[in-house]
């Protein structure tokens, strides 16, 4: 049987952790179905026909579709589900809302945020916030899986032609309507697909001076981050925060000023290539992880090094 | 209207978890348990609406051994007015986690239920939106503000991008993200006030729910871990070593 994978966008492109979960998706050995929904996205169909790997693209397009409210997208996937042995999708927030659903639906189990596939049945996640790794076996029938897009390689976005089938939209649930969006919005990089990653912690401060991380993070082409303390205490928007229970990243750099490296924080960030950590504390635990420490003052560090590159 | 809350027993946060050296799970031997943060917050959320007299009752629901009659307890003494424990021995998997909420929703005519977003020891991010598809009733995962206006409830989600607001109709499920509120902590005199409150035992057999194996752990190892790095004097010294050596700007 084959799988299905839900692809990640935003409307109009692509994200790139759907070449990620494309790479775990054709681990699995079988043909793979990508599934793209939404409002109005074609041209996102056509960019995954084109990517190395994928045998058939689902397009499934309708009002009901438009804001990824997961009672819709959970009955667009369960008209399907019975084609596939596998269901997957990139960890993301649209995927954690759905997928779950899918899973009660089929009544089996989901395997949240997998790292590794060891066989069709067979797979690797991190848990107690990526302290320990789990080797699991997924004894149901149909496996409904979230992939860790930082974990895996992404398949190249050419050399494929796959053929794109439309299919019919579910109706809406009638108990669920969307109300608003309050997006943020920014010139920078997207923080999961960052290169990288410029973050700030309650060290640095007030909202006011976050504008010293997002100078040296302009001067790089970085994406911002944060640590909770940072967003809670409002210097910058919930969806920059990095860690266990926020977004986890894995660029080439990582560059932490004013976080201690609480075990939150860490198993957002620690499979990064390259780490630095600029703290007054010489004690900060991120020192524990960084591969370049630098104790000092980050409001001397940061524009020094803006100034200096 | 009845709130139903989830009440986890996990480690707790601040501690490091260990791998067991037969690699067979990690080692919760003598250590610290706390409710999961999540689930605090889920119990503030629902003292404070029945605070505002939207709730009538805050019943607090754990799935797990007798030892997590302590976390219900902290939940009573927090303000729950009482608690359901399910007992069952070792983990319980999500799923059958959600078949237990789903019937004592039923059974208890909750009008909403408060769940974490997620556990922070199986990090799985799953049984709310579990309980949503069991029971046909519309979730609010994620939550960072919660308003119950009459019949329905306004949920504002932290999402990838973003915020996004949601109108439920209830009953509906909600879980919490960490800036739905700040938990407040337990006074002396409401824990010794919490033992009088009730406490019901009940099972998945009593619940009529057959508790199916979905997932089985075969092995549980510590992560690789990183090479220690060095620490440098100067900023000059941090880009040259950037440049040269980890080649990444
Ligand atoms: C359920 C739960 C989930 C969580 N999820 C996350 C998560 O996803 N992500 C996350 O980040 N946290 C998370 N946390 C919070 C985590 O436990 C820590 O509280 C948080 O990461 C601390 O942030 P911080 O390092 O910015 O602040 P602090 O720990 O307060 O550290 C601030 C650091 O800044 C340094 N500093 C201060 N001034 C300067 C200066 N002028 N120059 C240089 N250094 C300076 C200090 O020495 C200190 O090390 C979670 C917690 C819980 C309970
Ligand atoms: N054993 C349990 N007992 C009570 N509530 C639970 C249990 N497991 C999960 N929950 C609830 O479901 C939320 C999400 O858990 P999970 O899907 O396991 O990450 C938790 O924050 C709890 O509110």
């Amino acid at each position: 049987m084959a799988t299905l994978l839900i692809a990640e966008h935003n409307g109009t492109e692509l994200a790139p952790a759907t070449l990620s979960a494309l790479t775990a998706a054709q681990q699995i050995g079988s043909d793979v179905t990508v599934l793209v929904a939404g409002a109005d996205v074609k041209a996102v169909a056509d960019a995954v026909a084109q990517c190395a790997g994928v045998s058939k693209v689902l397009l499934a397009e309708g009002d009901s579709l438009a804001h990824d409210l997961a009672e819709n997208l959970s009955e667009l996937v369960m008209s399907m589900a019975s084609d596939y042995s596998h269901i997957m999708a990139p960890a993301n927030s649209v995927s954690k809302d759905t997928m779950p659903r899918v899973a009660a639906l089929l009544d089996v189990g989901q395997l949240s945020d997998i790292t590794a596939v060891l066989s069709g049945d067979q797979f690797q996640r991190p848990i107690y916030a990526g302290n320990a790794i789990a080797t699991v076996t997924s004894k149901d029938a149909t496996k409904v899986i979230t992939v860790r897009a930082a974990a895996f390689d992404k398949v190249a976005t050419t050399g494929g032609s796959a053929t794109v089938e439309s299919i019919s939209a579910p109706e809406a649930n009638s108990h669920t309507a969307w109300v608003n969006d309050e997006l943020s919005k920014s010139e920078r990089p997207e923080l999961t697909a960052a290169e990288r990653i410029v973050s700030g912690g309650r060290g640095v401060g007030s909202a006011e001076n976050f504008a010293l991380v997002e100078a040296l993070a302009d001067k790089l082409g970085a994406a911002v981050g944060a640590s909770r303390a940072a967003v809670d205490s409002g210097f910058v928007a919930n969806d920059l925060q990095v860690g266990q229970t926020g977004k986890i990243v894995a660029p080439s750099l990582y560059m932490a000023f004013g976080i201690s490296g609480a075990i939150q924080h860490l198993a957002g960030m620690k499979d990064s290539k390259v780490i630095v950590a600029v703290n007054k504390d010489e004690d900060a635990p991120i020192f524990q992880v960084a591969d370049y420490g630098l104790v000092g003052d980050l409001f001397e560090v940061l524009p020094e090094m803006t100034e200096k590159l | 209207m009845k709130i139903l809350v989830g009440v986890k027993r996990v480690i707790d946060y601040n501690v490091k978890v260990r791998v067991k050296s037969d690699n067979t799970d990690v080692d919760l031997s003598n250590t610290k348990m706390a409710i999961n943060p999540f689930c605090e917050i889920a119990v503030e959320e629902a003292i404070r609406l029945k605070e505002a007299g939207i709730a009538t009752e805050v019943i607090a629901v754990s799935v797990g051994s007798s030892a997590s009659q302590e976390q219900l307890r902290t939940a009573m003494a927090l303000g729950a007015d009482r608690a359901i424990l399910v007992e069952a021995e070792g983990t319980v998997e999500p799923l059958n986690v959600a078949k237990a909420f789903a019937k004592i929703m039923a059974q208890e005519e909750a009008g909403l239920v408060i769940l974490g977003k997620q556990s922070i020891d199986s990090d799985n991010n799953q049984v709310g939106q579990m309980l949503a598809a069991l029971t046909k009733r519309p979730q609010g995962t994620f939550a960072s503000n919660v308003t119950v206006d009459g019949d329905s409830v306004s949920v504002t989600r932290e999402i990838d991008g973003g915020l996004r607001t949601v109108k439920l109709a209830l009953p509906a499920i909600v879980t919490t993200d960490l800036r739905l509120n700040e938990p407040r902590f337990a006074k002396l005199p409401d824990i010794m006030k919490a033992k009088r409150k009730p406490q019901d035992n009940t099972s998945f057999a009593d619940l009529g729910i057959e508790v199916k194996q979905h997932i089985q752990l075969d092995k549980v190892e510590a992560p690789a871990a990183r090479q220690g790095g060095v620490k440098v004097g100067s900023v000059d010294e941090l880009i040259q070593k950037l440049k040269d050596e980890a080649k990444v700007i």
